[in-house]
């Protein structure tokens, strides 16, 4: 080699002292920053327990009891478990608009396979879970190998899982005594037990199947994300697919594997459904879409995908039971709910943008 | 120019051995962009080659092309004198390849132990590992602390923060770290020290010359003439989406290196012995 100077002999003889030293940013506001960036649901976690004392300041101790709190559990199993399985493709920075008609026409084939063909009760619901996992599977075929964008395939099949759920039930309800008297099986998430009611059996906590299964299903999934490969796989697709994809991972099978999981985690949400309102209508659960992604949204999962916890999703979802029954309770138009809830929207999303801001 | 690159022509000047990694006739094209046009390459066993090359000169379709990360239009890849065509950057790291990508292909906002088992991950023994496929973290951040270490890159109680929030340089020591830590028959690296600073350099080159003395070959793309001429055994020098010629560092300066690769000069030969 010729004609350079030796000014890289310096650092030859001179180098035990640790290079790249990190320190610690000191500010609270830094700080703060950084315990979000590192725990992204401590946000939601935050705005649910103040919203439950402020409605339990507002209301009063009427709120604040284990009726009115398992209550809104209740009311948020629903929303609950397709926000996890929103939660799943929104990681992997998709999105998921069909879940709500996945969850609905999964609960039709189950009742219509029943009542119309006489299937073993047992059997339909398989029947049920299974269409979901392949209605599941064909938007994870379409975005993973047909590189298609999530929010097109999921618009297109939304419509046409939705179509099929209309003409095949032929818009026929089955009604909820029927299903009592001869599928209970079918209405197994409304379940119900308690806890520390009295003798007559008033007050305490009620817990449904549903809500216990939400709970399960949420933590099982928070273990799957965080502590298996697969679950790293999931935020590393999410966060940038090539990366992923030079350093290893699978792209194509996470992908798919998320949508066909988001489809049997839908179907499931179509079971409890038919708990929750009783009967196998195949109107209903039109509104499953907008709330799941709601309660992610709220629940500080990135859009963008990669980015967030389940268990945000939860309290999102919670948070929008807490806002809809306090203001309920207080007496007020309904749409303030509305009127909040957008505006928590837009926060989220500000705060989701400057707790990013940690990595610049 | 040049003699005919179309047939399987070895370097003459390393007669007798066998290269580990061979290219022939490699092509890539990319719409009307042709990245790689005919290209072969070679690499044997124990050495250090450098590519060098203008901007776009296909240097990183190459070694992707050799690592699975792009599947060639045209042309064969033998390991070991064995046909291979891996269909992924995975299938080559289980024949024993390890890319440090130019991109470093890490996840942002995953942590540096979980960057570097992407795609491997170590899984706890017995029962947890077995059935309910629990990572092993404890064991796979202790050796993802220890390669830092041995790379002097970080500071070690840092282990579990997010890469994102790692500097350009110290994020490319942990790509580099990686292969380095994996690679079991060839570790190729993209510019490795492109963001780094001159100690942080040093450090990688001394990486190099230890892998190098562990028997492992490497290719060593750098745009950093003073590095390749330093470690650097043979030097392919790649011009307009082919090899131009191999050169030995001791037989020529660096600025007729850079003539050749810019076409400034034509080389006398495409070979030339040691
Ligand atoms: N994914 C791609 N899509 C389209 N064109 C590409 C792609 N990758 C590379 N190319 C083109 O192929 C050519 C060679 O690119 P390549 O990245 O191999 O160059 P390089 O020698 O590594 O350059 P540099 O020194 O800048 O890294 C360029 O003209 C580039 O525009
Ligand atoms: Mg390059």
């Amino acid at each position: 080699m010729s004609g350079t100077d030796n000014f890289e002999a310096v650092v030859k003889e001179r180098r035990t002292e640790a290079v790249a030293e990190f320190h610690e940013d000191k500010t609270l506001i830094r700080r703060f920053q950084n315990a979000l960036h590192a725990a992204p649901s401590l946000v939601p976690l935050i705005v649910l327990l103040v919203s439950v004392l402020l409605f339990a300041g507002l209301v009063g101790s009427r709120f604040f009891s284990a009726g009115t709190l398992t209550l809104i559990l209740q009311q948020v199993q629903l929303v609950g478990i397709v926000a996890a399985a929103q939660t799943l493709v929104i990681l992997t920075a998709g999105i998921d608009l069909s879940v709500g008609a996945i969850a609905v026409l999964s609960s039709v084939i189950m009742g219509q396979f029943a009542f119309r063909y006489g299937i073993p009760v047992p059997l339909s619901i398989l029947c049920g879970l299974g269409a979901g996992t392949i209605l599941g599977m064909i938007n994870g075929w379409l975005v993973a190998v047909m590189k298609l964008p999530p929010f097109i395939v999921t618009l297109g099949t939304w419509q046409i899982i939705l179509a099929t759920n209309f003409l095949y039930s032929a818009n026929e309800t089955i009604r909820a005594q029927d299903i009592e008297a001869n599928a209970p099986a079918l209405q197994f998430f409304a379940q119900t037990f308690k806890i520390g009611a009295d003798e007559n059996g008033r007050g305490g906590a009620t817990f449904t199947y549903g809500v216990i299964f939400m709970i399960l299903l949420i933590a099982v999934l928070s273990y799957a994300l965080r502590s298996t490969a697969w679950g790293r796989h999931v935020y590393a697709t999410g966060d940038d697919p090539d990366a992923a994809q030079l350093s290893g991972v699978n792209v194509r099978a996470t992908l798919i594997s998320v949508y066909a999981l988001s489809g049997l985690i839908c179907a499931f949400a179509g079971w409890a459904l038919i708990g929750r309102i009783g009967s196998v209508s195949p109107t209903s659960g039109a509104e499953l879409n907008i709330q799941s992604i709601t309660a992610v949204v709220i629940g500080g999962i990135s859009l963008f995908g990669g980015r967030g916890s389940i268990w945000g999703a939860l309290f999102g979802a919670l948070i929008v039971g807490v806002f809809s029954l306090g203001l309920r309770l207080l007496g007020v138009d309904p749409q303030w709910t509305f009127f909040f809830i957008g505006l928590l929207i837009i926060v989220a999303v500000a705060v989701d943008q400057w707790i990013r801001k940690v990595a610049a | 120019m040049l003699t005919e690159t179309q047939s399987p022509v070895q370097d003459p000047t390393m007669a007798g051995q066998q290269p580990l990694l061979l290219g022939r006739g490699l092509t890539k094209r990319y719409g009307k962009v042709v990245a790689l046009d005919n290209c072969d390459f070679d690499l044997y066993p124990g050495e250090i080659l450098a590519v060098i090359g203008d901007n776009g000169a296909g240097k990183s379709t190459l070694i992707k092309a050799v690592s699975g990360a792009v599947i060639p239009d045209e042309g064969d890849v033998f390991l070991d004198g064995q046909k291979v065509s891996f269909r992924s950057p995975t299938e080559a790291r289980q024949a024993g390849i390890e890319t440090v990508y130019q991109t470093l292909a890490m996840s942002p906002a995953l942590s540096i132990a979980d960057n570097m088992f992407m795609g491997r991950e170590l899984r706890r023994p017995g029962v947890m590992g077995e059935w309910l496929r629990m990572l092993d973290r404890p064991r796979m951040e202790k050796f993802a602390r220890e390669k830092l270490t041995e790379l002097g890159l970080m500071t070690i109680q840092n282990i579990n923060q997010s890469v994102e929030t790692l500097s350009g340089g110290q994020r490319q020591g942990v790509a580099v770290a990686r292969a380095a830590a994996f690679g079991s028959k060839v570790i190729i690296l993209d510019e490795p020290t492109a963001a780094l600073g001159v100690k942080e350099s040093r450090r990688v080159l001394e990486l190099i010359l230890d892998v190098k003395s562990r028997g492992i070959p490497i290719i060593l793309i750098s745009h950093n003439m003073p590095h390749v001429f330093e470690v650097a055994d043979r030097i392919h020098v790649h011009r307009l989406g082919r090899r131009l010629c191999v050169i030995r560092p001791q037989n020529h300066t660096m600025s007729d290196a850079v003539a050749y690769m810019t076409g400034a000069r034509v080389p006398d030969t495409e070979f030339e012995t040691a």
